[in-house]
């Protein structure tokens, strides 16, 4: 984004006063500095409230009734697969699968996608700043497959070294899995430029939107990546609900990755034909209010506005990043060019396990330790980190808050 | 709770000056300890004469609590008998964990009373793993021989 143009959204800047209002863990939490949104975000009381209301007044199973309450909670579920196409701008309702969260998506991509096409010699191409969720499940199917798992570094300045990543492309790169932005460190990637090369080569792109979803607009026909996934969790939605997107050709041609109900056309003792995707994917009784309470946390971001939520987050992880470099004895974790909603930091001379117990003496609430991502903590020479990720509820103070409650454990500890 | 309560001056001072953190050359007995959560590591060395812990000491990486508990442990263990030391774990286990104490003798009172400042991550439950961690290292090292390679990674429950 142009300078110019987060100028622009900075005065549509978001009201966190009254957001943090629509969050009722702040009211019965007073005091509280919330600052571990990376791990797993507060819910507003649109997404708790719709909820109960969803089950008190539209709930039975979908899919099977042939009453009336049993179609509405079928249109209730299926409306909000057409509010997630809306928000990832999909091509079709039909390219997005609902799952337990994104860790659930990449399994799913492995078993079906993956043990389904890739070949011994193979190569998956990762990152060093992934989370274990897109490091794990392309090990366990290598034995599998014989896949090999191929893991382009950071630059010195904490980024993903682009030259080295396009160096290890090649025709044997079958699929290309990196995260947007890196839930460790803040670091965002060039995904469209990644696509862009990965598609050179004939290869698949699937990209981890965790962290990159709540703060940023995805549009993944712009990104022409193969899959996105994300979490409802971490973008002010319940847990237990996440989503796939893969374009409908490669879904299409995917095999089911788990049998049951809900996911066959015919079933006979002798053989069973499939639906369609998504339903193919699908299996079981679904988490209906799951699914229905992330498309009120989707409404409710659109309303705030994805453009408004990007220039806060930014705004705000500029300030922090001056505020936290001003502090001696504490070094932020590199997180290359652009950084976006996540401050990790290294305090010298402190475990981040005992700043985060003192931290939380001052009601301050952050993640500390390798963040599933321990390759990237060996490769920046580090045990651990203290890690504060941003929210659409954080503002200016909150960061202060951080900061004086940091130079208080520095003090304790030193 | 205050922070000070948990971090008192003598965990502080065992946190950032441990006692008896070296590799011990002449172990009979050895274990690595590995906290998953956190990725802190301590390798716990004895040197056992009999059923006598003649020396113990330890080294690894921490925080301030894990640090503490190893260096305090090492301090009340050595020259202990093996059931002295178990009993010792025991108590301290129990202490931490907020569960009823043991009986102890009276002999070790006073190494209940060097353990205690400890008692205070009873308030803290994320906290506890990192107070036993050295213990459970111990326990393994006493399973072990001094090839420390076939230990298994502790439990930090």
């Amino acid at each position: 984004m142009s300078r110019a143009a987060v100028q622009t959204a900075a005065k549509r800047a978001l009201d966190t006063a009254r957001i943090k209002r629509d969050f009722p863990v702040f009211d019965n939490n007073p005091g509280l500095v919330f600052l571990d949104s990376a791990a797993s975000s507060q819910k507003p009381a649109v997404v708790i409230d719709g909820v109960a209301e969803f089950y008190r007044t539209d709930y039975a199973n979908v899919h099977r009734g042939v009453y009336r309450l049993s179609a509405r909670s079928s249109d209730r579920y299926e409306g909000a697969r057409e509010t997630v196409r809306r928000f990832l701008n999909a091509a079709s309702a039909d390219e997005i699968v609902f799952v337990r969260g994104a860790t659930e998506a990449i399994n799913l991509v492995a078993y079906s996608w993956g043990t389904t096409f890739l070949k011994p010699g193979d190569e998956v191409l990762i990152t060093e700043l992934e989370h274990h969720a897109n490091i794990v499940p392309w090990q366990l199917i290598r034995e599998r497959t014989g896949l090999k798992l191929v893991v382009a570094p950071l630059d010195a300045s904490g980024g993903l070294d682009l030259a080295a990543f396009e160096a290890r492309l090649s025709s044997r790169t079958k699929l290309v899995a990196v995260t947007q932005l890196a839930n460790a460190t803040g670091a965002m990637l060039p995904v469209e430029t990644i696509a862009r090369l990965a598609h050179k080569h004939g290869a698949k792109v699937l990209v981890d939107g965790c962290q990159a979803a709540p703060r940023l607009p995805v549009d993944v026909r712009t990104l022409d990546c193969d899959f996105y996934v994300f979490s409802g969790h971490k973008i002010y939605g319940p847990t237990g609900i996440g989503v796939l997107y893969a374009k409908a050709a490669i879904l299409e041609s995917m095999p089911p990755w788990q049998g049951g109900g809900d996911m066959i056309e015919q079933v006979t003792f002798e053989k069973t034909t499939f639906q369609k995707p998504p339903h193919r994917f699908e299996a079981g009784t679904p988490d209906i209010s799951g699914a229905i309470g992330l498309a009120m946390a989707l409404d409710y971001v659109e309303t705030l506005g994805r453009d408004a939520i990007s220039a806060h987050e930014e705004e705000l992880t500029g300030y922090g990043v001056d505020t936290l470099s001003r502090l001696p004895g504490i070094r932020l974790v590199p997180a290359g060019q652009r950084r976006l909603g996540i401050l990790s930091v290294d305090v010298q001379g402190a475990h981040p396990h005992d700043l985060a117990t003192v931290l939380d003496q001052h009601h301050v609430a952050v993640r500390a330790g390798h963040h599933c991502a321990q390759p990237l903590m060996d490769r920046l020479g580090l045990a651990g980190t203290t890690r504060a990720s941003l929210g659409i509820y954080n503002d200016a103070r909150d960061i202060d808050a951080l900061a004086a409650a940091l130079t208080a454990a520095q003090k304790l500890f030193a | 709770m205050d922070a000070r309560e948990l971090y008192q001056d003598i965990i502080l001072d065992h946190g950032r000056h441990p006692r008896n953190f070296h590799a011990l050359t002449q172990a009979t007995n050895l274990a690595h300890g590995h906290n998953p959560l956190c990725g802190d590591r301590v390798t716990v060395y004895l040197e056992l004469d009999g059923d006598r812990i003649k020396d113990v000491s330890f080294d690894g990486r921490g925080c301030a609590i894990s640090t503490a508990s190893a260096s305090l442990m090492t301090e009340v263990l050595k020259g202990k008998t093996l059931a002295e030391a178990d009993a010792l774990f025991k108590g301290f286990h129990a202490e931490v964990t907020g569960k009823p104490v043991p009986v102890l003798p009276d002999t070790l009172a006073e190494d209940m009373e060097r353990l205690a400042p400890l008692e205070g991550v009873r308030a803290y439950p994320t906290r506890v793993k990192c107070a036993t961690l050295a213990w459970h290292a111990f326990e393994a090292a006493l399973k072990n021989g001094a090839d420390g390679t076939t230990a298994a990674t502790v439990k930090t429950e």
